[in-house]
């Protein structure tokens, strides 16, 4: 009976172990969607987006705040919110999806990794799919996770009127750049 | 005791496969916990800082300039002969200035009584969701009149002072949907002169503006004041303007009818000659051009 108890024991060691979960509040999004013919960059930054991993599934979840994009001019921004991604009506945008090969990277141990990830991206109500590689770095128990991306924003209905179709990048370059911390439940 | 020891390990353990089970599918970003609601400025209730003529609810951003043109051209009912009132026009350019959140100011000048004016316009309440939030903006304006005609009688001695007028203005509005704002302003206005005995130096007014957005780049606005105390008997009324502001990406059109002429507090609630009922409305524009002038300093870590 003792042999139960230690097993039992062990097996809550090793499970808690496994289920690591790792997270971060500050993830910084930047997004791009400046065109060859653009007259000024089209430039927003998010310096507010939670991530969390979960290292044992692979599976991993992005969120941020569409209002939390801040441009460098103010109209900018108050075009980006009102008239193409309606953070009122859209406030978030979401990514569910997994590290395809996440069995592969060692998350006790510092080290360089390229990983794919696949997932939903949805923003501004429509829900597709993405798949891209992502570098991570384990450091000190942390992992440093780099990202890009491209969208094109007639897949999420974000409309662009004819008179600047030709300003405005018809795909947007999103870069995502985090340092995860482990979460502790 | 060894029964329960067993019992009591063996439901840790289904416990936790199944909490393990449960984990596969779960929300990831539930285990942050819910997000505290925060304080969130409503934002955007009207396109511009003026509604039509009137100072609406609106601030400029912090670091931006916004040039606008105002036409208002003759009156309708002039008919053909005058190509419905475009061949005359009257015109006040204005700078604007966003210095802070809250606080902007302003200076135009206007070809209608050659004309220069000033303002300060000041927020202590604005429009906000969350906790702490008030349910409305809460602004207040005030601002100077400078008359540049020559002295309507130079034989009688002339005080410079007689050429300012001045008003002060509260501003109170809610942007209540998406699709719908509207704003009330109890407005005073002071003239060091007038033009006759029987007027009156103090002019009190209420304004009532408001937005109805059509689509994402236009929306249907109104402005209208009427005067409470201190209108003339005759000749004047209470004006009304009623038009479409369009947005085009850097500029913000505001097309509109108007009865009147003048484009600053003083000109358009104390002098407005014209007549709804008789078709004496004037078509007008304002074209609003915001320039960055102070970049956003990206925010540090």
């Amino acid at each position: 009976m003792k042999n139960l108890f230690v097993m039992t024991i062990a097996l809550l060691v090793a499970m808690t172990g496994m289920s690591q979960k790792f997270y971060t509040k500050n993830g910084q999004i930047n997004f791009d969607a400046t065109s060859p013919a653009s007259p000024e960059k089209i430039e927003g930054i998010n310096r507010s987006a939670t991530c969390v991993v979960d290292t044992k599934s692979g599976n991993m979840q992005f969120a941020a705040l569409m209002k939390g994009f801040a441009f460098e001019r103010a109209l900018m921004e108050e075009h980006f919110n009102e008239n193409y991604v309606e953070s009122d009506k859209y406030p978030k945008a979401e990514f569910k999806g997994e590290i395809k090969n996440s069995d592969k990277v060692d998350f006790t141990k510092d080290g360089n990794y390229t990983v794919k990830i696949k997932g939903k991206l949805t923003m501004h109500g429509e829900s597709n799919d993405v798949e891209t590689e992502a570098k991570i770095s384990i450091q000190n128990g942390k992992i440093k996770a780099t990202a890009d991306l491209n969208v094109l924003l007639s897949d999420y209905k974000v409309s662009i009127p004819g008179l600047v179709a030709d300003k405005v990048s018809k795909t947007v370059k999103i870069s995502v750049s985090c340092l995860l911390e482990p979460l502790k439940s | 005791m060894r029964k329960l020891l067993y019992r009591s390990a063996l439901g840790i353990m289904v416990l936790l496969f199944n909490s393990h089970l449960f984990a596969q599918d779960e929300d990831l970003l539930k285990l942050l916990g819910e997000d505290k609601p925060k304080k969130e400025r409503i934002k955007y209730a009207f396109k511009s800082p003026r509604v039509i003529n009137g100072h609406s609810m609106e601030f400029l951003n912090p670091g931006t300039m916004d040039f606008r043109i105002l036409h208002r051209f003759g009156e309708l009912n002039k008919g053909y002969k005058n190509f419905f009132g475009l061949d005359q026009a009257s015109m006040r350019m204005g700078f604007d200035f966003g210095i802070l959140q809250n606080l902007m100011a302003g200076i135009g000048r206007s070809t209608y009584k050659k004309e220069v004016d000033a303002y300060i316009k000041y927020a202590p309440i604005r429009q906000s969701k969350g906790p702490w939030s008030s349910p409305v903006t809460f602004a207040l304006v005030s601002g100077i009149t400078l008359d540049g005609l020559p002295w309507a009688d130079p034989t009688r001695k002339n005080f410079y002072t007689s050429r300012l007028a001045y008003y002060f203005q509260a501003i109170i509005g809610r942007k209540f949907s998406e699709q719908f704002s509207l704003q009330i302003s109890p407005t005073m206005v002071h003239k060091n002169l007038v033009q006759l005995q029987t007027d009156v130096n103090n002019i009190y007014a209420i304004g009532v503006g408001g937005r109805i957005k059509l689509s994402k780049r236009i929306a249907f606005t109104w402005d209208y004041s009427h005067v409470l105390i201190g209108m003339p008997d005759s000749g004047y009324y209470n004006p009304l303007s009623v038009g479409f502001d369009i947005e085009t990406g850097g500029h913000v059109f505001q097309l509109h009818f108007s009865n009147s002429t003048g484009m600053n507090e003083r000109a358009f609630i104390t002098e407005t000659t014209g007549n709804w009922g008789k078709g004496e409305v004037r078509f007008g524009f304002n074209l609003s051009r915001v320039f960055q002038i102070k970049k956003k300093k990206a925010e540090k870590k």
